[in-house]
């Protein structure tokens, strides 16, 4: 920043410092500065929308089995533009199915930790003492199981249940979650502006609302960010395992699965999935990394 | 230090207590049981094995034999292979997991520390852009998909390596090559970045400036007194990554069709083979907690600022 200023942008700034920004405008004008933020986001939001809507305009279905057309390559022809796979069945249209399960997965079962996660953490941290320590050493005893396990054993002995996708993996990720949540809380109550709120009369319920929550929003929202693409993560694990959605229906892991199987001969069912999945991920991690930077100025 | 290794010590006791038991009763509490095979067995076979087997007793009753047995280190036998105790199982599985196990992490250690280094040594320029953004790739591309997009192109495509099987006891380089280095990308990538952040800031502190202003020349202000204190966060993200290395064993090991733990779990699982499965949730845990205490240990050795008590 400079020292000198014209006149004109001295009025300018003090337009801005009289109008005030909240901390949440301000973290939106650094994310949207953030050209692989946005990017990110502009791709995401395409595949997003191509994922939801793209099925019902096309003229394929995913679970109609073309037996004259089995591994075919990419063609114009039929409009098979991905391709077909072992089965008979257009691989475009399967892709937008699989990406939809994906996110799907992604967003529900990471909601499913957000919930868990913040009223745990929330109720440790705000309680504190002996509460706190007891429910901290649950989350410490938990951090030591080695959770892919008991999810694989999860699936196998309860069988391969959408719903218990959603729940396991959502109940694997929350941990985290707690940490961050009951950290942020603790360090907050402490804070001059907390107190400051405490001495000139607040009531607790809108320090809460005012002070905490924006505050713990932050590194929270941040955290949604990177763990919904672990999620995705986790759930293409498993049924690149053979243990996650069944067929019919598919997910990009499924998808990267056959594909894995079929690569010799028939390449193109590696590659489309494995690149859907490869931009979906990286999506997640720019926009969670410029959502960091915006949010938590402290770290550039 | 003593007394902070007994005290990490005995939280272990009960941690691996529950892991014992949510696995255990998991487990027997699921429907299916591994005796279900194409033909139904006649009752008096079955109930021959559930008594064989101990099945029939009350389930604390068989918690507690389990328990016992763990003790003395008696895993019992495989329900699937009838002629194989767990333990031979386990030990003909853990050499080759552990072997690329410990591979990647070597690899991973000595690519991703210099990259992390020299992109914090060069920080903003091209070169720390590209290699944070190969890294960024890294991260981002699991290892089910780069295991077999590396075995298409070095396998399939060029030739040079083969593409899946290992023969039991016949690890060679080239066999164990494509595993290693699909295992160790994601590590490399993670300690790159943490390399570079930690370096950064090293760098910046006073005692760098110090060595600077006392003109000792660069190379010595890195190797005596940057080095050791940017390579520190390293040290306690070990515990983690091995526990990195020891999930995405389980994909390597399918994706390579190699006959290691990981997939020994999978097909176990499948197959409800309880014993191998509890056998293996049981020596991962304990080996995550054993490695995370080590890596604990050893960063307050490394790190005079921190004191256990």
């Amino acid at each position: 920043m400079t020292l000198l200023t014209t006149p004109q942008e001295k009025a300018e700034l003090l337009e801005a410092a009289v109008k005030g920004r909240s901390l949440w405008e301000d973290a939106r004008r650094r994310l949207f500065r953030n050209k692989a933020a946005v990017g990110s986001m502009i791709v995401l939001g395409t595949l997003t929308f191509l994922a939801i809507f793209g099925p019902f305009f096309w003229p394929h279905d995913y679970e109609t089995i073309y037996n004259d057309r089995v591994l075919q390559a990419p063609t114009w022809e039929h409009l098979h533009i991905f391709g077909t796979d072992p089965q008979g069945r257009d691989l475009f249209v399967r892709l937008l199915y699989g990406l939809r399960m994906s996110l799907a997965v992604g967003l529900v079962a990471t909601g499913v930790s957000l919930l868990i996660g913040v009223i745990w953490g929330a109720t440790a941290g705000y309680i504190g003492g002996r509460v706190d320590q007891i429910m901290m050493r649950i989350v410490d005893v938990l951090y030591a199981l080695p959770f892919i396990f008991f999810v694989i054993i999860l699936m196998v002995v309860f069988g391969r249940n959408l719903i218990l996708i959603f729940v396991a993996i959502g109940a694997v990720e929350w941990l985290t979650m707690a940490r961050i949540v009951r950290g942020q809380t603790i360090s907050l109550r402490k804070k001059e502006f907390v107190e400051a709120a405490e001495a000139a009369g607040v009531t607790s319920a809108s320090i809460v609302t005012r002070h905490i929550v924006p505050n713990v929003l932050g590194p929270v929202v941040v955290y949604v960010t990177l763990t919904i693409p672990a999620v995705i993560l986790t759930e293409s694990f498993l049924s690149f395992l053979g243990l996650g959605v069944q067929e019919p229906m598919t997910s990009l892991g499924n998808l990267i699965s056959i594909g894995a199987r079929e690569m010799e001969i028939a390449p193109w069912l590696l590659i489309f999935p494995a690149t859907t999945m490869m931009i979906t991920l990286f999506c997640f991690n720019f926009i969670g990394d410029g959502l960091r930077d915006a949010i938590d100025p402290r770290d550039r | 230090m003593l007394a902070y290794t007994m005290r990490r010590l005995m939280v272990a006791i009960p941690t691996m207590l529950v892991i014992i038991a949510v696995a255990f009763f998991m487990m027997r509490l699921a429907p299916g049981s591994p005796f279900d095979t194409e033909r139904a067995l006649s009752p008096e076979i079955r109930a021959q094995l559930m008594s064989f087997y101990g099945f029939d007793k009350p389930l604390y009753i068989q918690f507690l034999d389990y328990l016992k047995g763990l003790a003395t280190f008696d895993l019992g036998p495989s329900l699937i292979y009838k002629d194989q105790t767990v333990s031979e199982i386990i030990g003909s599985g853990f050499p080759v997991s552990m072997t690329i196990g410990l591979a990647a992490l070597l690899l991973a250690t000595f690519v991703g520390v210099p990259m992390g280094l020299f992109a914090a040594l060069k920080q903003n320029s091209l070169p720390d852009y590209s290699i944070m953004a190969i890294a960024m790739a890294g991260i981002c591309i699991p290892s089910l998909v780069t295991g077999p997009i590396l075995s298409l192109v070095f396998g399939v495509y060029l030739g040079w390596l083969p593409t899946a099987g290992l023969d039991l006891g016949k690890m060679t380089f080239e066999t164990l090559l494509l595993p290693v280095v699909t295992l160790s990308l994601a590590q490399i990538a993670i300690i790159s970045r943490l390399v570079r952040s930690s370096a950064v800031e090293v760098l910046r502190s006073n005692f760098v400036r110090t060595a600077r202003a006392k003109g000792l020349p660069e190379g010595q202000v890195l190797a005596k007194h940057a080095l050791r204190a940017a390579l520190l966060p390293l040290v306690s993200y070990l515990g983690p990554a091995c526990a990195g290395l020891i999930t995405g064993s389980v994909v390597v090991e399918t994706v390579f069709q190699l006959p290691g733990i990981g997939k020994n779990f999978v097909t176990s699982a499948l197959q409800r083979d309880y014993p191998v499965v509890m056998a293996v949730v049981v020596l991962y845990a304990g080996l995550i907690i054993l490695l995370n205490l080590l890596a604990d240990l050893a960063y307050g050795l490394l790190d005079p600022k921190v004191k256990y008590e």
